[in-house]
């Protein structure tokens, strides 16, 4: 790896605290916090410090101040039979693999615990959410209601005492018109409510935001999620590790980014199992995740130019061409369009196929024609006056924003955020690879722009050189899947949380085991959801077009935002 | 101001411009193939319900609408490569009142059930509805959530079921196809009856059932059902 880290020079000299050798210092960590830490406990990827309910932001702000946990990747919520629990899973953006987790338990009969809004912003969502689906109160919260779930619903469905039996009835009067009736401001005519989708081209899938108007400006926006909201957690509860998880990954964010998602807990549940995977399949993985991180790319540069300026003739259509050449390869290997279910635990679930020389040349064909390609793109929208007054200088989102509101992915990177977990928390055969990451310094929505673009040559790379690997590679070593057992059954109460880089960011997974064949909790973190948080801040002030702008440059999918 | 058979110097009559356009034998202009089909008469008699069904069919605006994973087939459907424009099918409109079809790509979920129904209330009629993916079927492979809509028939009545997780872009054109025949043909939406209530209805006659079900809707207030254990 060509891969130089300017700062990691820096951080070796002066050593924060609670790291010795490049290693978290959990006794350190421990020392730091001092009384608020009551119990400590050990998940696969990271120690967890339990923590008194009412004492949340003291451990929180220390970690984050004093030792450097700038990241607030996840919020896991989940009820025990004697508890509810709370887990924060930290982390640093200089350094992914330095984790640590925060553990929060709260009664039974009386579910209150402290927010952590104040110290990460990311955690108004995540804490939202997990009101809502288990039912947890969080004091000190800024607005406390549900995010995912109708205002109506009855219950907290991944509550042990949730019944689905219970019919839940929506009535269109109750959600008729969530703003005021005429639309403007009680004394002030400049001020308007407007409903932007949920059915509206512009919203990528059905996000609804609720905006308010300050003439043309808009002086306060609120996303409303949960229009998608189909169970993806339960479902994956439900569901057995080898084999009844694996197809709902491809649905989680669904725009061909399916082997990406899959690789998240693959790689999950093989750490959770202890799993090995052979070098070949690892290989093939890296190989087609970078084909659907293409595909995933040009369809956000597309549906972005039809934002911008309508262009449904020519770059929307350039778009679907172009993934539509990466879906013919990816549907020679797996033999679907989108919704791949290639991967297994322990490798893939077949070889490339036969013959194989014309796969490997349809591949380089394709690789072959990109630049040229990409040349087009460029010719037609970052070098076009049209784009660039609509896109340079407006969404600006800074990049202390950007790690507050737990931003990752292409949205981090335009933000100058030097962050991907393919080199910083190597897996598979990135470490292996010659490649670089991208990051842009503009902070606005063209930054965002050409950091996909500039992606998507980067993935090119990649798969040159998984392609030049997978040609030499021996006849008799092409192990595709290493031995897994029928059912796996990890050992009790052993917890992780793991991550990937998706293709709209730092996808997670956590997970804990009851000693039986299906997972216990099956927690999701998505990029789009972290990501979605900034839009208030990256709009406040512009006008609507340019916050649709915002909205496109972040690329987000509903499937994934909701789950 | 008219410069029709002018006598010019030389006493010949110019012609008038519709006359030189047509040149000589003008009659050869209407003796079209379709003249020629239809022998000596230019007039097709057809009962106007048959026309208008297949005008129709032929020219179907599909409303831009997307959900979820389906929505990214049906992108590709409209677009290069399987350019479902070749069928009269094509521009999808962005306004549910200019829109005479909709395709529901993806998973309904309760809080998305009522804004779609409303979505389908405000096209105008007759309007049709092309249900994509195994989700609008029967909830596919999220029928067991508990916030899952079993199907587009709880919330709107379908026409056309393509099954599929995603169904393929020719899948969907297949399915289109398919409706532009029965609109052709004059068949209608269907009044669906859900397996759970044929007990409820089963001994009534068809005119009386969409009677019953048109007086079951509260148009100022309609209420979603959503029961997921009597659903099928």
């Amino acid at each position: 790896m060509s891969l130089e880290e300017p700062e990691s020079d820096i951080l070796a000299t002066e050593e924060q605290v609670g790291v010795s050798e490049g290693e978290v210092d959990y006794d350190e960590l421990a020392a730091l916090l001092g009384d608020t830490v009551i119990d400590r406990e050990r998940h696969v990827n990271a120690e967890g410090f339990v923590v008194r309910p009412d004492e949340v932001q003291d451990a929180l702000f220390a970690l984050r101040n004093e030792a450097g946990f700038d990241h607030c990747s996840c919020v896991t919520a989940q009820e025990y039979d004697d508890r509810y629990e709370s887990i924060y899973h930290l982390k640093k953006y200089d350094d992914p693999t330095q984790e640590v987790s925060v553990v929060v338990p709260t009664s039974k009969d009386d579910p209150v615990s402290q927010s952590a809004e104040p110290v990460y912003r990311t955690a108004d969502w995540h804490e939202r959410e997990a009101y809502d689906l288990v039912g947890i109160d969080y004091e000190g919260h800024p607005d406390m209601r549900r995010i995912l779930l109708p205002e109506t619903w009855q219950g907290h469905p991944l509550s042990q005492d949730f019944s689905g039996e219970e019919p839940q009835v929506v009535t269109l009067r109750e959600h008729a018109n969530p703003l005021q009736e005429d639309h403007r401001g009680q004394d002030d005519t400049d001020t308007m409510f407007l409903n932007i989708g949920p059915h509206h081209p512009a919203t990528h899938g059905v996000l609804h935001i609720e905006t308010v108007l300050d003439g043309e400006q808009v002086a306060d926006l609120d996303p409303d999620i949960g229009y998608l909201h189909r169970c993806e957690e339960q479902m994956c509860q439900q569901g057995t590790y080898r084999h009844q998880i694996m197809p709902y990954p491809d649905r989680w964010d669904y725009i061909s980014a399916g082997i990406l998602n899959e690789w998240a807990y693959a790689r999950a549940a093989e750490d959770l199992a202890d799993i090995e995977v052979p070098e070949y399949a690892q290989v093939v993985r890296t190989m087609s995740a970078e084909l659907c991180r293409i595909a995933s790319h040009m369809l956000a540069v597309s549906t972005f130019a039809l934002d911008i300026y309508g262009d449904f003739t020519a770059l929307f259509m350039y778009g679907i061409r172009d993934r539509e050449a990466v879906q013919n390869i990816l549907e020679d290997l797996t033999g679907q369009r989108l919704m791949f279910n290639y991967l297994r635990l322990g490798g893939v679930a077949w070889d490339l196929p036969e013959p194989r020389e014309e796969f490997f040349e349809k591949i380089r064909d394709f690789v072959d024609e990109l630049p040229e390609r990409l040349a087009e793109y460029h010719d037609m929208m970052t070098s076009n006056e049209i784009l660039q007054m609509r896109t340079v200088d407006t969404g600006v989102l800074p990049p202390e924003e950007a790690k507050s509101y737990g931003a990752t992915g292409p949205v981090a990177r335009g933000s100058g955020i030097d962050y991907d977990l393919r080199r910083d928390d190597p897996y598979g055969y990135y470490d292996q690879l010659d490649w670089d990451v991208v990051t842009e310094d503009g902070c606005d929505n063209f930054a965002r722009l050409l950091v996909r673009l500039r992606e998507v040559e980067e993935s090119a790379r990649i798969i040159e050189q998984c392609v030049d690997l997978l040609e030499d590679w021996p006849e008799d070593e092409r192990e595709i899947q290493s031995n897994v057992p029928r059912t796996l059954r990890p050992d009790p109460d052993t917890e992780i949380y793991r991550a990937v880089e998706g293709a709209k960011g730092e996808l997670g997974i956590y997970m804990r085991s009851d000693g039986t064949d299906k997972p216990a909790r099956f927690k999701i973190r998505s990029p789009c959801f972290s990501n979605l948080q900034t839009l208030p801040v990256m709009s406040e002030g512009e006008y609507i077009p340019d916050m649709i702008a915002s909205l496109g440059s972040l690329d987000i999918v509903l499937g994934e935002v909701d789950r | 101001m008219s410069s029709d058979h002018t006598p010019t110097a030389d006493g010949t009559e110019t012609q008038s411009t519709q006359e030189a356009r047509l040149g000589e034998g003008a009659d050869d202009r209407f003796n079209s193939t379709l003249r020629e089909a239809f022998g000596s008469t230019p007039f097709i008699l057809t009962k106007f319900d048959k026309f208008m069904n297949w005008v129709r069919g032929s020219s179907m605006f599909m409303l831009q609408f997307g959900i979820a994973c389906c929505s990214i087939e049906m992108m590709h459907t409209y677009a290069v490569k399987h350019d479902l424009d070749r069928f009269g099918a094509g521009v999808p409109r962005a306004s549910p009142r200019q829109a005479d079809v909709i395709i529901v790509p993806g998973t309904i979920v309760s809080k998305f059930a009522p804004r779609m129904k409303r979505v389908y209330d405000q096209m105008p009629e007759p309007k049709f509805v092309v249900s994509m993916g195994s989700c609008t079927i029967s909830g596919g492979p999220f029928q067991e959530g508990y916030n899952v809509i079993k199907g587009a028939e709880e919330v709107i009545p379908v026409d056309i079921h393509v099954p599929g997780c995603p169904p393929r872009p020719e899948a969907l054109v297949y399915g289109v196809a398919k409706l532009q025949e029965r609109i052709a043909n004059g068949e209608s939406a269907p009044v669906t009856v859900k397996p759970y209530e044929l007990e409820q209805f089963g001994d009534l006659e068809q005119d009386e059932l969409v009677d019953k079900l048109a007086d079951d809707i509260d148009e100022e207030d309609l209420v979603m059902r959503y029961n997921w254990s009597d659903s099928p």
